[in-house]
């Protein structure tokens, strides 16, 4: 008897500290939900500076619909050139969506409609006289999951400078096919067997090889959707690597959860919620000293 | 831990336990039940194939006479100019007749004359025609040849046919009896390699019909099967997957496709009997209208298969092609078609075997007609392998009873090559993703 009634003392000292340590939570939610609402009217201004120096893609007002539901409101956006622009934000605000946008990649979800103004070098790509195809060679893509095609590593590579015609002889495309697994840091693992089949290699392989598949039709901007999200922190590191390297060349959207990966990575940084753009500046000042509430709530880890 | 908790903990241990060996009993039960089925199954398979090669193994063979043929140039070139009218029409049922009866001088009278006659098949005489047509130098020679026996003879010499039993089954004579087993005696029977069987088309006499002409009649009717359905199939599912907007048309589309999948066999018949005879004019038995109303039968399987196929492709593969610049019909062509090939070619495959074996509508279009002249085009009037079987077993003659397991083997020796290639096929495309 005594023994019980020991135990529940205990329980309850035990549960009054939980109430204690619950008590300044409950006021940190409760000052996120007042945050929430202020996001939630209809008109949101973003913090921070949404213009790039020298922009290569510009967004304006991009609003997205899956149906009836609104995934982007009024988004507003610049991509610089030779520069990482980093998308964060808790599941489900909006960074994919957002960076489908810009080489048009919504256009395979049936229900989905884009608007707004969205500019490549000054042209819209959502005008009825952009061709896809095109814009899709300009605008690059890398996924979350590595998806080589069951080809081989060459042929992957080859793949897309073959479809726009930009080698005109064999001897051309070995060199585009050496050049990009070289630029995506592949080479010398690949170029052994070049033959055997992409999906043969390892996770961090994988997605280096999708690297050099994006980087071999040459284009001006690429979009990466949690490109390390599969892969452990060593491949991780390399990917980074190879990111930093690239963004000499290229202007680059990277869709990321990990907040050290933005750090690391990016010159910008944008921070989504809800479908909308609350801030967006430069890294360093969106981690060490964010301009709005559920900024810094999300750096800080409070949620998210 | 308190007494109660301790207690609790035993409690849920030891009823754990008594459910254990009880669990592992169902789950050995139902083990065994798979297994036991299984066996059944591959038990019908076993004994289907004892049977009907039990049954048609002897049918390979064909019992001949060996008989020393005096090409007697009196009776088939009296003019001695070879005019191969005069050779077609000429009478070699004589040159038989007379070899038979050196061999067994002692048959005398017509009622005997007429008997030993029976004891060759009616084709023979052709058989000798032919040669001679194709060789005039053999008039006025005399060779040994292996001449056709008659059905009847066949089943005695394979003991298909009981010797003593008078009145019944055996409907050979004594005497016939008598010549047979004398001419054996004298190393004159024998059972040889059937090769009419593999070469000719149907007859009324057993020991003169063939597989060829069925046969070939299928396989016309699979290729023109394969030609329209195939592609046709291909084109349908890629486009329901790929390309079809989401609507209530296409919604009534598919629908329709999955119902037609059930559709009872000689419905297509009739529609094909409708449609391409009596609306086009297409020509009765021919294996064209055949493989038409199969591939209509079998569009559906093949279409539905290929849609699971293109479905199982995954949209990795097609967000990355569409991501590097590839049009849609890029992505469909260079990617998610080579990637659903194995899966569409074992539907197209299954929706063959099940054509090959379909009769029913294939009695709707006059394909169940006897047809002795094996077909040379896909115009040509043929009949088809399930419907010789058919066909055969439905003769009264007891020869006809070894032909048709015969016939059956030939049509499951068909439908193994296709499956041989249908998988050779599969493991050439199939590809790691």
């Amino acid at each position: 008897m005594s023994g019980s009634q020991t135990a529940e003392a205990v329980d309850l000292a035990e549960e009054e500290q939980l109430d204690n340590s619950r008590a300044p939570r409950m006021d940190q939610s409760q000052a996120v939900a007042e945050d929430f609402q202020s996001v939630a009217q209809e008109e949101y201004e973003t913090h921070g500076t949404v213009t790039a120096e020298d922009p290569v893609m510009t967004v304006r007002d991009c609003n997205v619909f899956y149906g009836d539901a609104q995934a982007l409101f009024d988004v507003n956006l610049d991509i610089g050139r030779n520069q990482v622009v980093a998308l964060i934000g808790p599941s489900g605000c909006g960074k994919s969506t957002f960076i489908r946008c810009l080489n048009r990649m919504n256009d395979t979800i049936d229900t989905a409609v884009v608007t707004g103004d969205i500019r490549l070098y000054g042209e819209d790509i959502n005008s009825k006289s952009t061709d896809v195809v095109l814009l899709r060679a300009r605008v690059g893509m890398v996924f979350q999951k590595p998806n080589p095609f069951p080809k081989s590593i060459f042929e992957n590579v080859a793949y897309g400078p073959r479809l726009h015609g930009l080698a005109s002889n064999r001897a051309e495309l070995d060199e585009i096919v050496e050049t990009s697994l070289r630029r995506a840091g592949l080479w010398e693992e690949a170029k052994d067997r070049l033959d055997q089949p992409g999906t043969g290699l390892s996770g961090g392989q994988q997605q280096r090889l999708c690297i050099a598949r994006t980087i071999a039709v040459n284009p001006e901007v690429i979009l990466m959707d949690e490109p390390c999200s599969a892969l452990d922190p060593i491949a991780t590191a390399r990917i980074e690597d190879l990111i930093d390297e690239l963004s000499e060349n290229y202007a680059i959207a990277i869709v990321t959860h990990s907040m050290q990966q933005a750090a690391r990575v990016s010159q910008r940084t944008a921070y989504f919620h809800l479908g909308k753009l609350i801030e967006v500046d430069e890294t360093n000042r969106i981690f060490t000293n964010p301009g709005h509430k559920l900024t810094e709530d999300y750096v800080t880890g409070r949620f998210g | 831990m308190t007494a109660d908790e301790k207690r609790a903990q035993e409690e849920t241990l030891r009823r754990v336990r008594a459910s254990l060996a009880r669990r592992y009993r169902s789950e050995r039960r139902f083990r065994l039940f798979g297994l036991s089925s299984a066996l059944l199954g591959l038990a019908f398979v076993a004994f289907l194939f004892v049977t009907i090669i039990g049954n048609g193994y002897t049918a390979f063979w064909q019992t001949q006479f060996k008989l020393d043929i005096y090409f007697d140039p009196a009776v088939i070139d009296p003019d001695g100019q070879a005019d191969p009218q005069q050779l077609a029409s000429a009478n070699y049922r004589a040159l038989i007749r007379d070899a038979l009866q050196s061999e067994l001088p002692d048959v005398s009278g017509r009622r005997e004359m007429r008997e030993l006659n029976r004891l060759i098949s009616a084709g023979a005489e052709f058989d000798l025609r032919d040669e001679v047509v194709a060789n005039v130098a053999l008039i006025g020679s005399t060779r040994e040849l292996w001449i056709t026996a008659d059905d009847e003879v066949d089943m005695l010499v394979k003991g298909h046919v009981e010797r003593d039993e008078q009145g019944g089954a055996r409907r050979l004579s004594d005497s016939q009896l008598r010549w047979i087993d004398a001419l054996a005696a004298d190393g004159r029977v024998e059972q040889r390699f059937n090769v009419n069987f593999f070469t000719r088309g149907d007859s009324r006499d057993p020991e003169q019909a063939g597989i060829a002409g069925a046969a070939k009649g299928s396989l016309f009717a699979l290729l023109v099967t394969l030609v329209i359905a195939f592609p046709l199939g291909i084109a349908a599912a890629v486009y329901l997957e790929e390309f079809a907007p989401r609507n209530r048309w296409i919604d009534l589309v598919e629908v329709n496709i999955n119902n037609l999948a059930a559709v009872p066999s000689i419905v297509f018949g009739l529609l094909g009997l409708s449609v391409f005879l009596n609306f086009f004019g297409l020509p009765r038995s021919a294996p064209l209208v055949g493989g038409l109303v199969l591939s209509l039968m079998t569009l559906p399987t093949i279409i539905i298969a290929s849609r699971a196929a293109i479905k199982s492709v995954p949209p990795s593969v097609r967000e990355a092609a569409l991501g590097l610049g590839a049009s849609q019909v890029q992505t469909v062509l260079h990617h998610v078609v080579p990637l659903a090939m194995p899966g569409m070619l074992t539907g197209a495959i299954i929706g063959m075997a099940r054509a090959l074996g379909e009769s029913a509508p294939l009695l709707m279009i006059g394909m169940v007609a006897f047809i002795v002249e094996v077909p040379q085009s896909i115009t040509d009037p043929a009949t088809a392998l399930p419907v010789q079987v058919f066909l055969w077993a439905d003769s009264p003659e007891r020869a006809f009873v070894e032909r048709t397991s015969a016939a059956t083997m030939v049509l499951l020796a068909f439908l193994l090559a296709m499956n041989a290639v249908a998988i050779w096929l599969r493991n050439k495309f199939e590809r790691r993703w």
